[in-house]
């Protein structure tokens, strides 16, 4: 078990306490939390530096303003809906049509209008909100996932996640939805995530329930070898985020949509451990490399150039 | 009305520690009377039966624990008739002439009015039916005969707990440097280990002025105390601020609430050990030290089947109430209600069933469970049952293996009699805080990470 212990170690894996007593809690001041855990705010705050993001059809705040969402969607044949402060993608439907009154969902169910206005209900007393607390409703535009993850996700929108240390891309990963994560994108939900290059944008070996696997479970296409588009827009936005934010250690989620390209889905205080199980690398010592360099390298192009020079896909050979 | 009754003092190898009234309305004071100490007990208006408590803690130890206070040897003269004196005369030539001290005498006049040998001049002077308590006033007259200075005592054996404990009665004869305690049944000089002298003299226990006289029951009881409670209440006296300042000197309630309160922390620290060290997934972050403490009163067993039965039942109406698609509030509100339901069904039917252990199901924390009810329905809903139970069975292993450290005596002992301990508990805590290794849970989670780097 110690022996275990110390090859993870010397492998640089960052556990939970280390991630949250050495590095969240002292680079992530806590005042700064609200700009990630509000979706609205971070959509502001990303709009404000021109960075894309879905487009926002309309918010719900009051419990009076629910029978109104059908008049806000009557333009639009898709959209989706999530709470502001929603964790781990809980809480969201993502609409793709209609059928007769009803809204016709992902996984092909329905809908109709008094249940959508239970679970716009729900969303603002706060059911899947962080605290508990009263939430606020996004309404916004459904991305058209970009077809070059068509055969590897089931239903859904596959995005990028991306961890950012001090501005730089310390390590990514292209998360897959599945039958078994309902669409979701979200690791502990069922969904795949396979590790990415830094320097190509390639994908790399995938995990899923924190098992080593080859093929999407659903399609049984491999998920490895896949090149992301739009690779340097990724790592722009990615490393860019830290100047919008403040946080020093920050998962940010890139969806890559059809038409408009890759666009911020959403920012994580907290992002999850797992990605290290897809990229098969530990994190620290990619962490511990930037604290080593960050006071050197200020430009935004200048942490890319590192990042892609240092964080070079290593499998593990064991 | 005034009662005046013997209050107890400290012997040899006895200390009276702790003694208190239960006795409302009535002016108490107190006086020495001779060898013995007097309570005096006064109220003007009083009606029907009157019902007064006076308790005391005796401490037992080693000879010389308590400081007897003696009064001087004085030989005293008794009125006797001519009959009576012949027979005394009688008894006290007999015994001399088988004695060679004053021990072994007054062994022999002893032998000579106890049943074994009850002679003919005994029987004159004991009457048909002599309790033991006239017989040792018997005894008292004879020393006095005699020329020796004696005195009747009375006292308690504290041996065994009796609900209605005996006087029990012997002479202390006076040997010409110190009392000496012969047992009624004239087995020689000593007591048993267990006899508590009360009071001495012929005075009866307890007198009465302006009332009937008075029914005595003696109850006696043992008592574990912990070692530094006797020092404390020894110690009283020596005003010791220290010891003026532990706990202990709290009201007895108080001191009960702060015993399980004190136990709480050591919980809390399992649980941040379990949670931040282990890495055991538990709903809520301190829902299972609640329940731990819930299980301290209905006993594990008990407490698991009442925790499961309540959880099972608030779940099933929790799925009931997800069809009326109730928002968050009224539904927890309505969970809640139906968690107080079940408790209430469940304190009916085992006290119907007789079973006193199923009345404590009250005793759980009912807001912490409907919480758990909630939390438990919401990750099965979004992680399916196998998470749920999961989770719910860490939460409820991490409460029993609370409760087998919170329910140590010893633990408890310890923390209530030196809270200072809580710090070194503080200090661990705060180490722990900074804690950044694996969770146990992760090195199994991090297991394909584990080969060489290459």
């Amino acid at each position: 078990m110690f022996g275990i212990a110390r090859r993870l170690r010397d492998n640089g894996v960052l556990g939970i306490n280390a991630r949250n007593g050495n590095y969240l809690l002292p680079h992530n001041p806590r005042r700064l939390y609200p700009l990630v855990d509000d979706k609205l705010i971070t959509k502001r705050l990303a709009e404000g530096v021109g960075i894309k993001v879905p487009a926002l059809y309309g918010v719900i705040e009051f419990p009076s303003q629910v029978k109104t969402v059908h008049d806000m969607v009557a333009l639009h044949e898709d959209f989706v809906v999530k709470p502001a402060q929603g964790s781990g993608g809980e809480g969201i439907i993502v609409v793709m049509g209609r059928a007769a009154d009803n809204y016709r969902l992902a996984d092909g169910s329905l809908m109709d209008h008094r249940d959508m206005e239970f679970h716009l209900n729900n969303l603002l007393s706060g059911i899947y909100s962080l605290g508990g607390q009263p939430d606020k409703i996004l309404i916004e535009y459904r991305v058209l996932f970009d077809s070059v993850f068509e055969k590897v996700a089931y239903q859904g929108i596959p995005d990028v996640r991306i961890i950012v240390y001090f501005g730089f891309p310390v390590m990514a990963m292209v998360r897959l939805p599945t039958r078994l994560s309902k669409g979701k994108a979200n690791l502990h939900q069922g969904a795949i995530g396979a590790g990415l290059d830094i320097t190509s944008g390639r994908t790399l070996t995938a995990v899923w329930r924190n098992a080593i696997v080859a093929d999407h479970p659903d399609t049984g296409n491999p998920v490895s070898g896949i090149q992301v588009p739009h690779w340097d827009t990724l790592l722009d936005i990615a490393a860019r985020s830290w100047e919008m934010t403040g946080l020093a250690y920050q998962g940010v989620d890139i969806v890559l949509d059809r038409d408009q390209g890759p666009m911020i889905l959403e920012l994580n205080a907290r992002p999850g451990l797992a990605i290290q199980i897809a990229n098969r690398c530990g994190l620290r010592h990619r962490l511990e490399s930037v604290d080593e360099n960050r006071a050197a390298l200020i430009e935004v192009a200048d942490r890319i150039a590192f990042a892609k020079q240092h964080f070079a896909a290593l499998p593990l050979s064991g | 009305m005034s009662l005046s009754f013997h209050l107890p003092q400290n012997a040899d190898r006895f200390a009276v520690i702790n003694q208190s009234f239960v006795s409302r309305g009535y002016g108490i004071s107190t006086r020495d009377d001779g060898p013995n100490r007097l309570a005096t007990l006064t109220i003007r208006k009083e009606q029907g039966k009157q019902t007064l408590y006076y308790g005391f803690v005796v401490l037992r130890g080693e000879s010389g624990t308590g400081k007897a206070a003696d009064d001087e040897p004085v030989v005293r003269h008794f009125k006797m008739s001519d009959p009576e004196r012949a027979a005394a005369e009688a008894i006290i030539k007999g015994a001399e002439a088988q004695s060679a001290d004053t021990a072994s005498f007054v062994v022999q006049v002893l032998k000579r009015l106890s049943g074994a040998q009850s002679t003919q001049p005994a029987a004159k002077l004991l009457g048909q039916k002599a309790t033991t308590r006239e017989t040792m006033a018997v005894a008292a007259k004879i020393m006095g005969l005699a020329g020796l200075p004696a005195r009747t005592v009375h006292g308690i054996g504290l041996g065994l707990d009796r609900r209605h404990a005996q006087f029990e009665h012997w002479l202390e004869v006076h040997d010409g440097s110190a009392w000496v305690p012969f047992r009624a049944d004239a087995t020689g000089p000593g007591l048993a280990p267990d006899q508590f002298a009360w009071w001495r003299g012929p005075a009866p226990f307890a007198k009465i002025t302006g009332g009937d006289l008075p029914q005595v029951v003696t109850t006696v009881n043992r008592v574990r105390t912990s070692t530094l409670q006797v020092v404390r209440s020894l110690g009283e006296s020596a005003k010791d601020p220290l010891l003026t300042w532990s706990l202990y000197s709290l009201p007895l309630q108080t001191q009960l609430v702060f015993r399980l309160l004190l136990v709480v922390p050591l919980g809390v620290f399992l649980l941040v050990v379990l949670r931040n060290v282990v890495g055991v997934k538990t709903f809520g972050t301190f829902m299972p030290v609640l329940i731990a403490l819930a299980f301290r009163e209905t006993g594990l067993a008990w407490g698991i089947m009442l925790f499961t039965v309540v959880v099972a039942g608030g779940l099933l109406v929790r799925l009931y109430l997800e069809h009326l698609k109730l928002l968050l509030v009224p539904r927890l509100a309505a969970v809640l209600i139906v968690v107080i339901m079940l408790m209430a069904v469940l304190s009916l039917i085992s006290h119907k069933l007789g079973i006193v252990s199923g009345l404590s199901v009250a005793l759980f924390p009912m807001v912490i469970l409907t919480m758990t009810i909630e939390r438990m329905s919401v990750v099965w809903d979004e992680r399916g049952a196998m998470e749920s139970l999961k989770e719910g069975l860490g939460s409820l292993i991490v409460a029993v293996l609370c409760f087998y450290a919170l329910s140590a005596d010893a633990i408890e002992h310890l923390a209530f009699a030196f809270p200072e301990l809580l710090l070194v508990l503080l200090a661990a805590t705060v180490l722990l805080g900074r804690y950044s290794g694996y969770r146990l849970t992760e090195l199994a989670r991090f297991r394909v990470l584990g080969g060489r780097q290459g």
